[in-house]
């Protein structure tokens, strides 16, 4: 089933509350999905990029050595980051077995992202000027206090709550999804998409690297192609409508922007609020309600939609 | 009618839930609360309800608490917040007021009330309703009046996809658009909607009848266009004066062509024993 919930503010840089705005969102949605909760958060692009690095499964095996393993891999990986020229300014980790990396780089960034993902059981959850990604096991209140997500104040905010139907309960195959390897670029997806074997066959042949057995990794991957392609985000969501079949409603964010689509038989849920302030759209209106509340118009989006909104 | 009214005292009178300790299950999704908190205002037949800071069981526990065991005809709720299943399985004849929005499932499974929301609804909508009447100010989510067998349910805004799913009779009626798959497999019962209607109207529908003012994007499998008869203006007509909906747009007429009819053909019964 899985929750979905999209905030963006208008107003250029002015930051807001976003963190504890889809916190707020995802836990009143918490009975679509229990499973796992996940966050994209952007905030004004900073002169340097940020990386968020999964060092192990938070529900993973968990034996003798898991602590000078999860020790080992994050010297390896500030080791490597700098082998390739990167100015690290910090390095924050939440929880043992994640890592916040703040750094500058000239050089090319598809390469750095490659070399910290060889290190063994690490990913790259994000890496951008502004987008955070944050994903872990529990309810939004949970992975919440975790990261210290309720603080984080930005300009717009895509967010998760998963329960697992096709691939694991784990920090892998929880949303949302960094379009691997254009900074900054995220999706969320609620459905089941059915022609996933055949896009991935395809995507892995292309030379895209997968990290999960979600379905949804799949549109992450096929919108970096179709831009790389020279699509912009718009174009490429609208090509997605043909290309991808099943049933989804996906929210996909940039740096400076917010955009949903609806497959073709409107087979799953969305509703949204515009305003001059902000623009709110979830699986369910009382998500949205937690975050304006009040009485207010809103409707869903019919099958077939694409809608992009700028900050 | 009567067990139903006693079904709810036992849960509302408080002493069947106060011997209960849990207050949450295994996965934290269920609260197991049964008690009725009796805090609505009650003016004579009337009642008003502030459901800010209820639950959605205590709401619901509230109102049948009003209308079965205090006998009200005329309920109102404030503050719903959009919140789902509110208003669900009522079977008395009252009226109900909701001074805001409904999320999922609001007023499902009802026989009998007259409801007024005053805002927008989630999906399924009055989904299963025998009879009554669901009228909305504002916009409906997807499978608004999902398999409803009777009543009248009046949308003033837009609807989603497949309004009136599997609908069994009644009458829907929609003053803004619709969405794809608008009176998908319906049975019986008819729908009007005087916006335009998305691709595949009427899809595999077996008998009713489907009104639209606007554009049909496309027709859905075995849907036709109807011919127009007195009977069609004077249902249409007396549905908008009931309502007060003003004087009704011109509308196509779509019924199902019945070429998919392979009714003749039984199954051999032999074949219905092994199933």
């Amino acid at each position: 089933m899985c929750g979905i919930a999209g905030i963006i503010y208008s107003g250029g840089d002015r930051a807001h509350e976003v963190g504890r705005d889809m916190t707020r969102m995802l836990q009143a949605m918490k009975h679509r999905g229990p499973d796992s909760t996940g966050y994209a958060l952007y905030r004004p692009a900073a002169e340097g990029y940020v990386m968020h690095v999964k060092l192990a499964e938070s529900n993973g095996k968990a034996d003798f050595d898991l602590e000078g393993r999860q020790r080992r891999q994050r010297r390896e990986v500030e080791t490597r980051m700098r082998e390739l020229g990167a100015r690290i300014h910090g390095i924050a980790g939440k929880s043992d077995h994640a890592m916040t990396v703040t750094f500058e780089l000239d050089g090319d960034l598809k390469r750095l992202a490659d070399y910290v993902e060889d290190v063994r059981g690490t990913e790259v959850l994000s890496l951008g000027r502004s987008l955070e990604i944050v994903k872990d096991l529990g309810d939004a209140q949970t992975v919440a206090a975790d990261y210290g997500l309720d603080e984080f104040v930005g300009t717009h905010a895509i967010g998760h709550a998963r329960m697992a139907t096709e691939s694991d309960v784990d920090i892998a195959n929880a949303h949302p999804y960094w379009a691997y390897p254009f900074p900054d670029v995220a999706v969320v997806h609620n459905g089941q998409l059915t022609n996933y074997h055949g896009w991935r066959r395809r995507l892995e042949r292309a030379g895209h690297r997968f990290q999960s057995d979600c379905d949804s990794e799949i549109i992450a991957v096929y919108l970096a192609e179709r831009m790389a392609g020279g699509d912009s985000l718009e174009d490429a969501m609208r090509r997605s409508l043909g290309e991808l079949d099943g049933a989804f409603t996906y929210i996909c964010v940039t740096e400076d922007a917010l955009g949903v689509a609806k497959d073709e038989l409107g087979a799953k849920p969305l509703v949204l609020y515009e305003s001059d302030e902000l623009v709110a759209l979830a699986s369910e209106e009382i998500a949205i309600r937690k975050v304006v509340d009040r009485e207010i118009e809103t409707y869903d989006p019919y099958e077939g939609a694409v809608m992009v909104w700028t900050r | 009618m009567d067990s139903v009214a006693r079904d709810a005292t036992g849960a509302g009178d408080g002493s069947a839930a106060d011997g209960v300790t849990a207050t949450y299950d295994a996965r934290g999704l269920v609260e197991l609360d049964g008690t009725v908190p009796k805090i609505a205002r009650i003016d004579g037949e009337k009642a008003v309800l502030d459901a800010r800071d209820l639950s959605t069981r205590k709401i619901n526990g509230e109102l049948r608490w009003l209308l079965y065991e205090e006998g009200l005809k005329d309920v109102t709720i404030l503050n719903p917040s959009a919140r789902h299943s509110l208003g669900v399985g009522i079977l008395t004849r009252c009226r109900i007021t909701f001074e805001g929005s409904l999320g999922y499932f609001g007023c499902g499974l009802i026989d009998g009330p007259e409801v007024q929301i005053n805002g927008r609804v989630g999906w399924s909508v009055a989904e299963n309703m025998m009879s009554g009447i669901v009228v909305i100010e504002s916009n409906a989510g997807s499978l608004a009046g999902a398999a409803i067998r009777g009543g009248d349910l009046v949308i003033k805004g837009q609807t989603g996809a497949r309004t009136g799913i599997d609908q069994k009779g009644g009458t829907i009626i929609v003053l803004g658009s619709a969405g794809s798959m608008t009176g998908f497999m319906m049975q019986r019962g008819r729908q009007i909607i005087c916006g335009d209607v998305g691709p595949g109207l009427g899809d595999s529908m077996y008998d009713g009848t489907l009104y639209v003012a606007g554009k049909v994007a496309s027709l859905g499998i075995d849907c036709v266009e109807g011919e127009w008869t007195d009977a069609d203006a004077e249902l249409v007509e007396r549905k908008f004066r009931i309502y007060g909906l003003g004087s009704p747009p011109e509308l196509r007429k779509f019924v199902c062509g019945k070429k998919l009819y392979n009714y003749d053909s039984l199954e051999p019964s032999e074949r219905k024993l092994v199933l």
